[in-house]
């Protein structure tokens, strides 16, 4: 009786609809931390700059949608072009610092980052762009029109992380990454380069960046301080995950993501950014390592 | 004193020093090994044998003084060059990549620019059969592996660049005697091979039976080099260095 009228107060529409949101942020989000992690894992580096090359990928998706018309297109050059950019600031500002105190990367990044957003406010403007999803369609959920392009979005994001986890798992590059990130020394003992592993790891982190600023460019408008948001919760995110780990990153990008959405149907969405926060002082309260991974023996 | 007769050294160290921050902790290190030969690097704790074999690999750069490697000088060249060069190293920790399985473990030093697939089967065959230990677990992770199985990972990890020589780093220290005897025929299978070996050891009786020849180190330099066959467990030379 009781029970009935509990399950009946519970507003079932908005928590489906919520989840499909939390899942689609959350997709982008586990994108954009799969490479920071990659990066901090690889060289221990915390790249600063990380938000910018999500920027930079929309802005650059937004000029090659403007000249070509094709959304694909803008999505692989974007990409591309931020990972060679990504390779040239490892090679320029990140390598000569290794081993380094890390405070030094750090500084280094944050420079980056702003040299990466007034470079976009002086070449773009501070008026938002907009990228035109490559389709329109909707379809009905309850009292929503639900566009197709947000799972559109997150179809594409798993798959690019799926490839990436192939990638990683059975290329040879992949046991290169994987080597190095584990024990850096006795990777370069055993003949791998590991100054080319890192700038490859690097172009890679920003690659996904940048596509995950295209996918998700429809969804907001493109401006130069559009990166600030993002890195900051892929920041807790990583935190969250366990520094470094990927698996980790991703489920607690969706994991985050869900929380939030879920807590925007009671608070306004301002405040359910709340919700990352108190998990994310939870975690380093309680379990610095990482939630989603296994306890350290 | 020259027992490589004519030919150079594969591998000659002269007047090493090294720094770390501002300990000296090599004063002068100067040795050299010939092809396939086995030699020995004896000494206490702390007098410089792993610095040694990490200057000579450029995990540690010296602050003076050359490594010569088949007659060129490699002394500030990377690791991973010297790697591809044929220098294999198994460090004191082994150091297995712990997340890797056993056969990504050995992937990292058989992917390399110049191996088709027919010499890779080959070569892991090989290994496989010297160790059938890691063939069984070819797929699992390299922490998993007990504390021997993890020596001959980091053994067979290094045969995986087809070395020249191998820098082999307190191969036998908390092994099993069971372990200790497999860890020494591996090295007389190197020997055979033709595969040159600086070993490092703790071990006097193993050492002095495994090497033709054996340095002796003290506060960071060669204080005494004889041949192994010279040498007793019980020589004065070796209470004097090692205290045994």
């Amino acid at each position: 009786m009781q029970l009935t009228a509990i399950l009946a107060g519970i507003p079932w529409d908005q928590i489906l609809i919520q989840t499909l949101n939390g899942i689609v942020t959350g997709m982008i989000l586990a994108l954009i931390a799969s490479g920071l992690t990659l990066i901090f894992g690889i060289m221990d580096v915390v790249n600063f700059a990380h938000g910018e090359l999500f920027m930079l990928g929309a802005y650059i998706g937004v000029v090659v949608l403007a000249t070509t018309g094709s959304f694909w297109l803008a999505l692989l050059i974007a990409t591309l072009v931020v990972a060679l950019l990504g390779a040239a600031i490892q090679i320029a500002t990140l390598r000569p610092l290794l081993g380094r105190d890390p405070l030094t990367t750090i500084l280094a990044t944050f420079g980056v980052s702003l040299i990466l957003q007034n470079y976009a406010l002086w070449q773009f403007g501070p008026v938002a762009r907009k990228i035109q999803e490559p389709f329109s369609g909707h379809f009905k959920l309850f009292y929503l029109e639900y566009p197709w392009y947000r799972l559109l979005i997150a179809g594409l994001s798993a798959a690019i992380i799926g490839g990436f986890w192939l990638f990683l798992k059975h290329g040879k590059f992949g046991i290169w990454i994987r080597a190095t990130t584990q024990d850096r020394v006795m990777a370069q003992a055993m003949g791998i380069p590991v100054p080319l592993v890192h700038t490859a790891a690097f172009a890679i982190g920003a690659g996904m960046a940048a596509a995950s600023g295209v996918l998700f460019g429809p969804l907001v408008g493109v401006n130069h301080t559009m990166g600030l948001d993002w890195v900051l919760k892929a920041f807790i995110v990583v935190v969250v995950g366990g520094m470094g780990n990927l698996g980790g990153s991703i489920a607690a990008a969706i994991f985050i993501s869900l929380l939030e959405a879920y807590a925007s149907i009671w608070v306004s969405p301002a405040q359910a950014v709340i919700v990352s926060f108190v998990v994310l002082i939870l975690t380093l309260l309680f379990r610095p390592t990482g939630l989603f991974v296994p306890t350290p023996k | 004193m020259s027992t490589a007769a004519n030919d150079a050294p594969l591998i000659a160290v002269e007047d090493l020093h090294t720094y770390y921050g501002k300990s000296h902790i090599l004063q002068g290190v100067t040795l050299h090994v010939g092809s396939g030969e086995v030699v020995g690097l004896l000494g206490r704790n702390g007098v410089g044998k792993s610095t040694t074999l990490k200057t000579i690999i450029g995990l540690v750069q010296p602050s003076h003084g050359k490594v010569v490697f088949e007659g060129n000088v490699v002394t500030s060249m990377p690791p991973h060059r010297l790697a591809r060069l044929g220098m294999g190293y198994v460090p004191e920790d082994r150091r297995i990549f712990r997340l890797l399985t056993v056969m990504e473990n050995l992937r990292t030093g058989l992917d390399r620019a110049g191996m088709t697939d027919e010499k890779k089967r080959a070569l892991l065959e090989k290994v496989f059969a010297y160790f059938p230990v890691l063939a069984e677990r070819r797929n699992q992770a390299g922490g998993t592996l007990s504390g021997g199985e993890q020596q001959m990972l980091a053994i067979a990890r290094a045969m995986m660049l087809e070395p020249k020589i191998i820098l082999l780093d307190e191969p036998t220290e908390g092994l099993m005697p069971r372990m200790v005897s497999q860890i020494r025929n591996i090295v007389d299978v190197l020997h055979r091979e033709n595969v040159a070996i600086l070993l490092v050891e703790q071990n006097v009786p193993l050492t002095l039976e495994a090497s033709e020849r054996v340095y002796i180190m003290e506060k960071g330099a060669v204080r005494h080099h004889a041949a192994a066959r010279d040498l007793k467990v019980n020589d004065a030379v070796i209470h004097q260095y090692l205290g045994v």
